[in-house]
Formats: C-alpha cells, sequence, structure tokens
C-alpha cells in the first residue's frame, strides 16, 4: 500500500475510540508495548521489583549453562484498534449476511427453496434436540464458507502437503471428493519444531516401538497399563523441564479438563484468563470452585481480582477462599499474545495464590532451550505450581503432561480423573515424544534440535516483521510463532483462504465465535520445517492476496525490531 | 482455537434460559468493555440489559464493606491457603501399583508384568487384538505415510484421509447415517452429553454408570435424577414424577429436553441394560436415550454391533451411541454414531472434537484393519461368549468369591462372598488374592474407582476381563490360580 494512503489512516487513528479491556494493552501507548528487560527506561512499580528479584534468583538455574545464552530480548506485543469504518463495515457485512439468512429462512420454511441438509424430523410432543436459534448462524453464516475448514489432508502435515480435492455443487452444504490432491504450503498446522516427520530418528523409534509394545493398551495407568516406556518419559520430561517429577496422559484436552478439578473444589477461587482455552475453561468449570475471568493479559486486573478475592473472600458469606488458582496459558492460540510470566509469578507470590501454566503451544517453541515460556523470560520452573503441556504441537504426537513437584506429581498419579479411569498412553506416541525430547534437549548428539529452535525463532520474527511492513494489522508477540492476520468482514475469512490455497498456501480463518464478532482474522503458524525460500514465498502470496482484498489496515508505524539478534541462537 | 465458542455457548445459553442470569450477566458485561462505537452501535438493542447490568453491580458494591487501606493490606498480609495437594502417603496403592506394577511388553493374551511372564486377565483386550501382527503392520505404513501426530484439530488441517474412512466404517458397520471418532475414549460421552444437554434441561441417568458419563452430565449443568442401577420401576417412578410436575408447569416443559442416559454394558458391574424396557419408556415419555457401549461394541450380540444387536432393537431408535475404540478394538480414541442431524451438531459443538488434536493416524488405521478384522471373523465373537460363559461358570463354583454379572458379559466381578466387611479390609484382601496370582503367573486387577469422586462408589471387586484367545487349559488355569489364593487369603 502506497505511503499516502498508510497517512490518510494515521489521521483516521484519531477518530477512533480507544477499546477498555478485551485486549490487553489498550490504549495506544501501551499498544506497543516495549520494555527492556531489567534497567528499562520506566520507574519501576513494585510488582517490577519483584520481577527483577524473581529474575535474579532464576538467573541461578542450574541448568542454563551460562549467562551469555540469557535471552535479552525485549518483550514486544502488537495490538491494534480496529480502525472505525473497518469496523462499520464489517458490522454491514453481517447486517447483511443475517437479513439474507431471514429471508433465505423464510423461503425454506415456504419450502421455496432446499436446505439440502439432515434435519431432525418435527415430531409431535418432542422437544427438538438443539435450538434452531443455534444453528441460524451455522445455516446461514457457515455453511456458505464451510469450505474453508474441516480440509482433509492424504499426508504427512509437514511444511508441505497435500489436500484433497473437494467440490460442492451446493455452496457448502454438501462435498464431494474428485479423486485429486492439491499440493500446498501448510501454514495452518501446530508443528512448529517440524516433528511431523514419515522418517528419522523419530520415526524409526516410533515403529520400533509399535512392534515391541503394539498401538493399544486396553487399560489405565492404576490398572495394568503402566510400561516402562511411561517411566522412561516421564523422567526424561521432568528432567528436561527442570522439575521433580512429571506424569503424562493421553490428551492434552483431558490434561486439562480432568486434572484441574483434583487442584480445586468448592470454597477455592479459580482466576482464569479471558481468552483460556476450552479444556481449561470446563476443567474449571468441572470443580466446582468459584470462577472468575480477568482481562486478557491484563496484569493489573489480574492484580485487583485477586487483591479483592483475599480481602473479601467468598461472595456472600465473605469466609476467606481456601485457595486461589490462576490459570493462564504460555502463548495464546488465536492472539499470538505471550503471557507476562515474571509479573504473574509475582503476584501470584504476592497474594499466595497457585499458578497453573498451560503451556500446549509454547512448550518446544520458545526459549533458548525450547523449555516454554518459563525459558523464554528465564524464570524458575519451580516458581510455577503446575506446569501443564501438551504434545500434539512442537513434539508431532499426541497427549500431554502435568509437572511441578514430586508431592503435586504423586497427589495426580494418585487422584487424576486420567489416571484412574482413562486409557494410558499408546506406546508409538510415548516414543515418539521421547525420542523428540531427546532431540530437542540435544541428547541426540547432534545440533538438530537447537538448528530447529533457531530456525523457527528465526522464522518468526522475520515473517512478522515482513508482515508489518507490508502494512497488516498482525497481534502478538514478536516471538510468537503463532501469527494473527486481522481480516474483519466476513466476507474476507473465506476469500482469504479461497485466495491464498489457490496460490499454494493453505493457512486457517478464523471469525465468530472463535473471536469476537468483528475480529475475523487469518492464523499463520509457522514451522522449524520452513525454509526462508518458503516463507518468501508465502509471503509474496500474502502480499499479492491482501492487496486484492485491500486488508493492509495498520496506521502504526512499523516496529522495529529484526530476526538478525536471532543468530545467537543459530549457533 | 475457538477459544470463544465456550463464551458464546454461554451467551446463547442465556439468551435461552431464564435461569441463566449470571451468564447473561458476564456476557453483557464484556460488551460493555466494548469500544465505545460498538456500545453507539448497538445501544439501542441492549439498553434494557444495561439498566440490568447496571442495578446489578450497584448492589454488589453496596455490599462490600469499607476498609481501610491499612486493614487491606493486613489482610492481604494475614491470608493463609491451604496447600495446593495434600501429601499422598508413601503406601499409597495407586502410587505403588504405578510406580512398581510395570509392564516391559505388548499388554496382550501374555504380559511381562515386572520381568515375570503372565497371564494377562487385567486389560479389556477382548478380542485380542493387541498384538496382532496385521494391526501393527498396518500401522507402521500409516506411521510411514503421515508420521504420528496430527499436528492440528479436526477443522485445522487435522483431518486425515484415514479419519474419514474410518468414521465411514464405523458408521457402516454399525449401521447408522454417520460416526465421529473422537481422540480419545473418555472424552467422547463426556464431550457428547453437554453437546445437546444444557442447562434447564433434565437427564435421568442410571446409577451404575461410569465416570466419564458422570462428568459429561456434571459438564452439562442440567438437573440430573438418578435411578437405582438397572432398575426399571424406578425409573418410571422418578419419569411420572416428573410428567407430574410437567403437568404443572406446560410451558416449561415444551423447551425442556429430557435424555435417558445409561451403557450397554456397565463396566462397573457386568451387567447388560435392559434395553427393550427402556425402549418402551423412551417412547411413552418422550426421552432421547443415550447410551455408551465401551464395553459392549464388539462383545455384545452375535456379530459384535453391541446391545441393540443382542436385542434386536432397531440401531435408529437409539438417539446416540458412544463407544470406546481403546477396549475391543485395541486401539485409541472413541466414536459416536447414530442420525446424521445428531451426529452433525457435535461436529461443531463437541468441545472434545473441536478443541483437541485428532487421533494419530496411525492408530485410527489400527482400529480400521481391527474393524474389518471382526467383520470378517465373526468367530472370534462367538468364542468370546462361550469362554466369558465357562468362566463365570467355572468361577462362581470358588468358594469365598462371589461373580458378578451376566454370562454373557466379557467383564466379571468377582467380590468376597462376605458382604459386610469393611470397605478397606475387602480391598486390602483383594489385591492380596491379586498378587498372589501374580505370583503364579496370572495378571489381575482391583478395580481402580476415585473413592471421593464417584456418585455411587461400586463395592470392591476383582474385575477380571475375559479373551476371546483364551483355551480352556488358560482358563481353568485361572479359576485354580484364584482359587488358590482366594483360600490362602482368607487362611492368613
Ligand atoms: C492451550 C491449550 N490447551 C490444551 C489444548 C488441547 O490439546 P490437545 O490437542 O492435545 O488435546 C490446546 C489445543 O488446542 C490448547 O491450545
Amino acid at each position: 500500500m502506497e505511503k499516502g494512503e498508510r497517512l490518510d489512516k494515521n489521521e483516521n487513528k484519531n477518530n477512533c475510540s480507544l477499546r477498555n479491556g478485551l485486549i490487553p494493552n489498550s490504549n495506544y501507548q501501551n499498544h506497543y508495548l516495549s520494555r527492556e528487560k531489567g534497567d528499562g527506561p520506566f520507574v519501576l512499580t513494585h510488582e517490577e521489583q519483584a520481577l527483577k528479584a524473581s529474575a535474579a534468583t532464576s538467573d541461578h538455574d542450574e541448568n542454563v549453562d551460562s549467562s551469555e545464552e540469557e535471552p535479552q530480548h525485549e518483550i514486544v506485543e502488537f495490538f491494534e484498534e480496529t480502525p472505525l469504518w473497518v469496523a462499520i463495515l464489517t458490522y454491514l457485512g453481517y447486517a447483511i449476511l443475517i437479513l439474507f439468512g431471514h429471508f433465505r429462512d423464510v423461503l425454506r420454511n415456504w419450502k421455496l427453496e432446499k436446505a439440502p441438509v439432515a434435519a431432525e424430523p418435527n415430531k409431535e410432543g418432542w422437544v427438538p434436540l438443539y435450538q434452531s436459534f443455534e444453528s441460524f448462524y451455522t445455516r446461514n453464516l457457515y455453511m456458505r464458507i464451510r469450505d474453508c475448514w474441516n480440509r482433509p489432508i492424504c499426508s504427512v502435515p509437514g511444511a508441505e502437503f497435500n489436500l484433497m480435492d473437494r467440490e460442492t455443487p451446493d455452496h457448502g452444504w454438501t462435498f464431494k471428493f474428485t479423486g485429486g490432491t492439491t499440493k500446498a504450503m501448510n501454514m495452518g498446522s501446530y508443528n512448529y519444531l517440524g516433528f511431523a516427520q514419515t522418517e528419522g530418528l523419530c520415526a524409526d523409534a516410533a515403529v520400533e516401538a509399535t512392534h515391541k509394545y503394539g498401538c493399544g493398551m486396553c487399560s489405565s495407568r492404576h490398572e495394568l497399563g503402566n510400561m516402562d516406556i511411561h517411566t522412561e518419559l516421564e523422567e526424561l520430561l521432568a528432567n528436561f523441564l527442570g522439575v521433580e517429577d512429571c506424569m503424562t496422559f493421553g490428551m492434552g484436552f483431558a490434561t486439562n479438563s480432568m486434572n484441574i478439578p483434583i487442584f480445586v473444589n468448592k470454597g477455592c477461587l479459580v482466576l482464569s484468563d479471558e481468552l483460556n482455552h476450552a479444556s481449561l475453561v470446563l476443567g474449571a468449570r468441572l470443580s466446582g470452585a468459584t470462577i472468575k475471568v480477568f482481562k486478557h493479559g491484563d496484569v493489573a486486573d489480574l492484580e485487583q481480582k485477586l487483591r479483592d478475592a483475599v480481602i473479601y473472600g467468598q461472595a456472600r458469606t465473605h469466609r476467606p477462599y481456601r485457595k486461589i488458582l490462576i490459570l493462564v496459558e504460555g502463548i495464546y492460540s488465536m492472539e499470538g499474545s505471550i503471557v507476562m510470566l515474571p509479573e504473574v509469578i509475582a503476584l501470584k507470590k504476592k497474594y499466595k495464590a497457585y499458578l497453573f501454566l498451560d503451556e500446549a503451544h509454547s512448550i518446544g517453541a520458545l526459549g533458548p532451550n525450547g523449555r516454554g515460556v518459563v525459558d523464554y523470560f528465564g524464570c524458575d520452573p519451580k516458581d510455577v505450581d503446575i506446569l501443564m503441556g501438551t504434545f500434539t504441537k512442537s513434539f508431532g504426537a499426541a497427549g500431554g503432561y502435568i509437572a511441578g513437584t514430586k508431592t503435586l506429581v504423586d497427589y495426580v498419579r494418585h487422584r487424576s480423573h486420567s489416571a484412574c479411569y482413562a486409557t494410558s498412553m499408546p506406546a508409538p506416541v510415548a516414543q515418539q515424544i521421547i525420542t523428540s525430547t531427546k532431540i530437542i534437549m540435544g541428547l541426540d548428539g547432534t545440533d538438530d534440535g537447537s538448528k530447529r529452535r533457531g530456525q523457527l525463532a528465526w522464522n518468526c520474527r522475520y515473517f512478522r516483521r515482513r508482515l508489518h511492513e507490508m502494512g497488516f494489522i498482525i497481534f502478538g508477540n514478536k516471538d510468537s510463532p503463532v501469527v494473527p492476520v486481522l481480516l474483519y468482514c466476513p466476507a474476507k475469512i473465506a476469500a482469504f483462504s479461497r485466495e491464498c490455497l489457490q496460490r499454494g498456501l493453505a493457512t486457517v480463518v478464523v471469525g465468530f465465535p472463535a473471536t469476537p464478532i468483528i475480529e475475523s482474522r487469518a492464523r499463520f503458524c509457522l514451522s522449524a520445517s520452513h525454509t526462508k525460500e518458503m516463507i518468501d514465498k508465502a509471503l509474496a502470496i500474502i502480499d499479492e492476496v491482501g492487496d486484492r482484498l485491500s486488508l493492509k489496515y495498520s496506521s502504526m508505524p512499523v516496529p522495529q525490531f529484526s530476526e538478525k539478534d536471532e543468530d545467537f541462537k543459530k549457533r | 482455537m475457538f477459544n470463544f465458542l465456550h463464551m458464546c455457548g454461554l451467551a446463547a445459553e442465556a439468551t435461552l434460559s431464564t435461569t441463566a442470569s449470571w451468564d447473561l450477566y458476564e456476557t453483557i458485561q464484556a460488551l460493555f468493555q466494548a469500544p465505545s462505537y460498538h456500545l453507539v452501535f448497538e445501544a439501542a438493542l441492549i439498553l434494557w440489559i444495561v439498566g440490568l447490568l447496571f442495578t446489578k453491580s450497584y448492589s454488589s458494591k453496596v455490599n462490600k464493606l469499607t476498609l481501610t487501606d491499612k486493614e487491606k493490606a493486613d489482610l492481604v498480609e494475614e491470608w493463609q491457603p491451604e496447600p495446593l495437594v495434600p501429601n499422598v502417603p508413601e503406601d499409597d496403592p495407586e502410587l505403588i501399583n504405578i510406580r512398581t506394577r510395570i509392564v516391559d511388553s505388548k499388554l496382550g493374551k501374555y504380559v511381562t508384568l515386572n520381568g515375570q511372564k503372565c497371564l494377562n486377565m487385567a486389560s479389556l483386550n477382548f478380542l485380542a487384538m493387541v498384538g496382532k501382527e496385521v494391526i501393527e503392520e498396518e500401522a507402521v505404513k500409516s506411521l510411514k505415510k503421515y508420521g504420528v501426530g496430527a499436528c492440528g484439530p479436526r477443522g485445522f488441517y487435522g483431518t486425515v484421509d484415514v479419519h474419514l474412512e474410518e468414521e465411514e466404517k464405523l458408521a457402516q458397520f454399525m449401521g447408522t447415517e454417520e460416526a465421529i471418532v473422537y481422540s480419545y475414549g473418555f472424552a467422547t460421552i463426556a464431550s457428547a452429553i453437554p453437546a445437546y444437554s444444557k442447562r434447564g434441561d433434565i437427564i435421568f441417568c442410571d446409577e451404575g454408570v461410569c465416570f466419564a458419563i458422570q462428568k459429561g452430565i456434571q459438564a452439562s449443568r442440567s438437573k440430573v435424577k438418578m435411578f437405582r442401577h438397572n432398575d426399571t420401576a424406578d425409573l418410571e417412578r422418578l419419569l411420572t414424577l416428573h410428567a407430574e410436575e410437567e403437568r404443572k408447569d406446560v410451558k416449561k416443559a415444551r423447551v425442556t429436553r429430557k435424555f435417558l442416559i445409561v451403557e450397554g454394558l456397565y463396566v462397573n458391574y457386568g451387567d447388560i441394560c435392559p434395553l427393550p424396557k427402556l425402549m418402551e419408556l423412551k417412547w411413552k415419555y418422550k426421552l432421547r436415550l443415550f447410551m455408551d457401549e465401551s464395553i459392549s461394541f464388539g462383545t455384545l450380540g452375535k456379530t459384535g454391533r453391541g446391545v441393540t444387536e443382542h436385542f434386536n432393537v432397531p440401531i435408529d431408535d437409539v438417539d446416540f451411541i458412544s463407544a470406546s475404540l481403546e477396549n475391543a478394538l485395541g486401539s485409541f480414541g472413541g466414536f459416536g454414531c447414530g442420525k446424521s442431524y445428531v451426529i452433525d451438531h457435535q461436529r461443531l459443538s463437541g468441545l472434545g472434537y473441536c478443541f483437541s488434536a485428532s487421533t494419530p493416524p496411525m492408530l485410527s488405521q489400527a482400529a480400521i484393519v481391527a474393524l474389518d478384522l471382526l467383520k470378517n471373523t465373526p468367530d472370534m465373537v462367538d468364542r468370546l461368549h462361550a469362554n466369558s460363559a465357562y468362566l463365570h461358570e467355572k468361577l462362581s463354583r470358588v468358594p469365598g468369591l462371589r461373580v458378578v454379572g451376566d454370562t454373557v458379559s466379557p467383564v466379571l466381578h468377582l467380590q468376597l462372598a462376605e458382604s459386610d466387611r469393611k470397605r478397606a479390609s475387602a480391598m486390602a484382601t483383594l489385591r492380596c488374592i491379586v498378587q498372589m496370582a501374580e505370583e503364579e503367573g496370572v495378571a489381575l486387577v482391583v478395580a481402580s474407582y476415585l473413592e471421593k469422586d464417584e456418585r455411587h462408589l461400586p463395592p470392591p471387586s476383582i474385575r477380571l476381563a475375559v479373551n476371546c484367545d483364551l483355551d480352556e487349559k488358560e482358563m481353568d488355569r485361572v479359576v485354580e490360580v484364584i482359587d488358590h489364593a482366594c483360600l490362602a487369603s482368607s487362611n492368613s
């Protein structure tokens, strides 16, 4: 986009009302949050002093080999307000869609239009199984652009994959496979470290494990589903994470939803980030504890709620809470933002709360040693009471873990719903995790792990910087491998996805209800298996499609960071 | 991903249900925090709600005490939380089990348990699929094509052609319109129930259901009425009571969905649900019948199609059937099947389906191959039935034990005959029997329950799982070993 246009938009900016809350860093100064770690230009508040103190102690972490490796990064998170005219256009878009939806519903009611979808036969006296109200959105908005999701693949989800071609004769109601396939660049899978591979150490080891242990288990950990491979995995992971002990489960989602209820219950308080993953929300709900939600990434709001909870106790009775558990994620998968861990740790220490950190997207992908956000900020893993993560992302496997002190993990072993009632993790999956963790830790005797990390870190910065320069509005931390590009208008969701795919780039698009209604976005997940050539190709495609769809909305100055200082990680 | 779907769910619920005023409040608060032009834009619509919000927040402020800063600081200083977790004693049986009962072989008919070869009567490998070489070969082939993990949920490039094939074959096998696969057996029914049953709805549920169903019901936040295990008279009593209430409040009845949730074959009791009678009640009282067939799938009926085949009930009359692929098929994950309009709904509202990565393709492939085996060798199921009946018959003659469960059931519960024992002491005796059997080369297991979390704690028992590949000699040996162990434990 031309410079002139950008300037025009700059003027527009003053008309934008600022968003209070919902998203962190909400006023303009904070949009562009840039803080030197340690001696920043700001006056330090109490929290920051506490943060400094905790950072200082964490320097003694025995596993960090030398202080030169201490990452000297600034923490930069981006967020940009929706321009007013875009917001209006977006609402207009939805209004038209909803109007048409109602119109077509009327037609369908009069049998003038046929909806080729399985509907519940109308039976006298039976309450419909689900509200038609619930499906209005599905029927009239989602169906039209359904081809952008659930695209089946027929190869390994590596840097590139093969999509199965399908066509729809009736605008999204039904699909038919044509039998052909399309090769596309994969920026949709959570393959951060590129371990989705069909050959190499991991695959070979997994094949061997399949032959040795078979595929299934048919038993739980409390019964007969305990294999030596699980013990090996858990010891290795505890070592990797720098904690005393660790336990693994067969599904990441269930790791949250089936374990949070054992930590808190009635009379306890859960403080949950408003954008937390469904599994965390479900776990908190199943626990029976009081749930309070704080604004995404907003440490001040968290402190306010914590303080109130400690001072005023439970609602109505004012009895003190029995314990308070803070639930946060490392990297938020829709925002690309990274939790301000040192500040959260300082808070939880100040108010004696407990911290549950979900590292689903960050473990392996962040930090100089790949140990997630804890490593990224140089914090002490012992300051996080419950470390949780999943293996579906960076490890190219499946399942999840809970890690922490021996007391904690023993209790999990004893009490976890998953350990007692659910089948334990299949051996090939466990083996894939063992081998990939060894590679990440460098125990395989090569520098493959640190190369992957270096490539990913470089890719993140480079990709993000270039998108900023092109003028897209993107969210998140400069080091986050999840890169959301804002699309806003509902029509652009499908257009962006289809145009990109046509040019050979497969990406994820998301709209309401996964995002706020006007903040539809495309999301790119970077991987260590993407080379610079691929990234450049992808950027060219995004640039072209962005111009065609006029997506370059940004009116903020291009942030100053570069991928150059990532070089040290390549080694 | 879809981080907001649950919030939207709340919003939808709030608009639908009058009781959900707290959810409504939260939703509105979120709107309130949107930029001011959003507000202007939507103000006309939500003005009355804002009023509601205002009164709420006002009243909550009034309730707040006024404290000085010093007092506040003192309170923060003074508050001491309970420890995050209690200490688990070192001699906790579950801990000892996880630490010391370690298998280093396939969990097939025979296992190497702590270095000793044992006949495996503990894992739910009914059709002996674990350990079949064909399955492993195909799984490895799949691994070499797709890698291990699928690296994404079904919506975002995590759908692999193998998953589609798996769903198609399962639907075909069960004779339903559609099937949906989940990546975890436990998550299947636990996600399916809250996809339909919402706050304000009512669930009639058997007391003896497994933990996954209990969690699903809890997540749905619906009203629950439990009837005594397999007692249709008790169920009917509850239903007539409810019909009475409905007559009083016709308006509410018109929007309240009613569910009947049972297990096909109860894993905790080894008995089959009285399906024909349940069907009758279903039609009479207009209930949606959800049935979990995690144990009965692949084991009951002439060809392993489950309880519906066992009773010869048309499968379409059951609204939703779910089952785990982790038992009879010896793979990983679970599936649900039924009419398309039922199943399709889960593809956008099944939490465990939308928000979790899909099953590793190699394990889906293993399930496909196992299903093909089951289809092509129906005598597997016959053998299983014969073995179950045989073991049932023989074990019921062991003095000191009571066998619980139907004779066709591949799950048998062995309880101590003297039923007045305290739970802890009964558990200790059972553990002792298991220990002695293990020394004799038979791996058994005491059924494991979370005593503090179960709604209705089943009595202590040894849960025996029958395998279709057992021969008479092996079964006789099992009975003999159990007999010895029983005798020895009652003498000691
Ligand atoms: C924060 C978070 N937690 C948990 C999960 C669930 O993990 P899994 O896909 O392994 O079930 C996800 C995955 O999307 C996630 O983003």
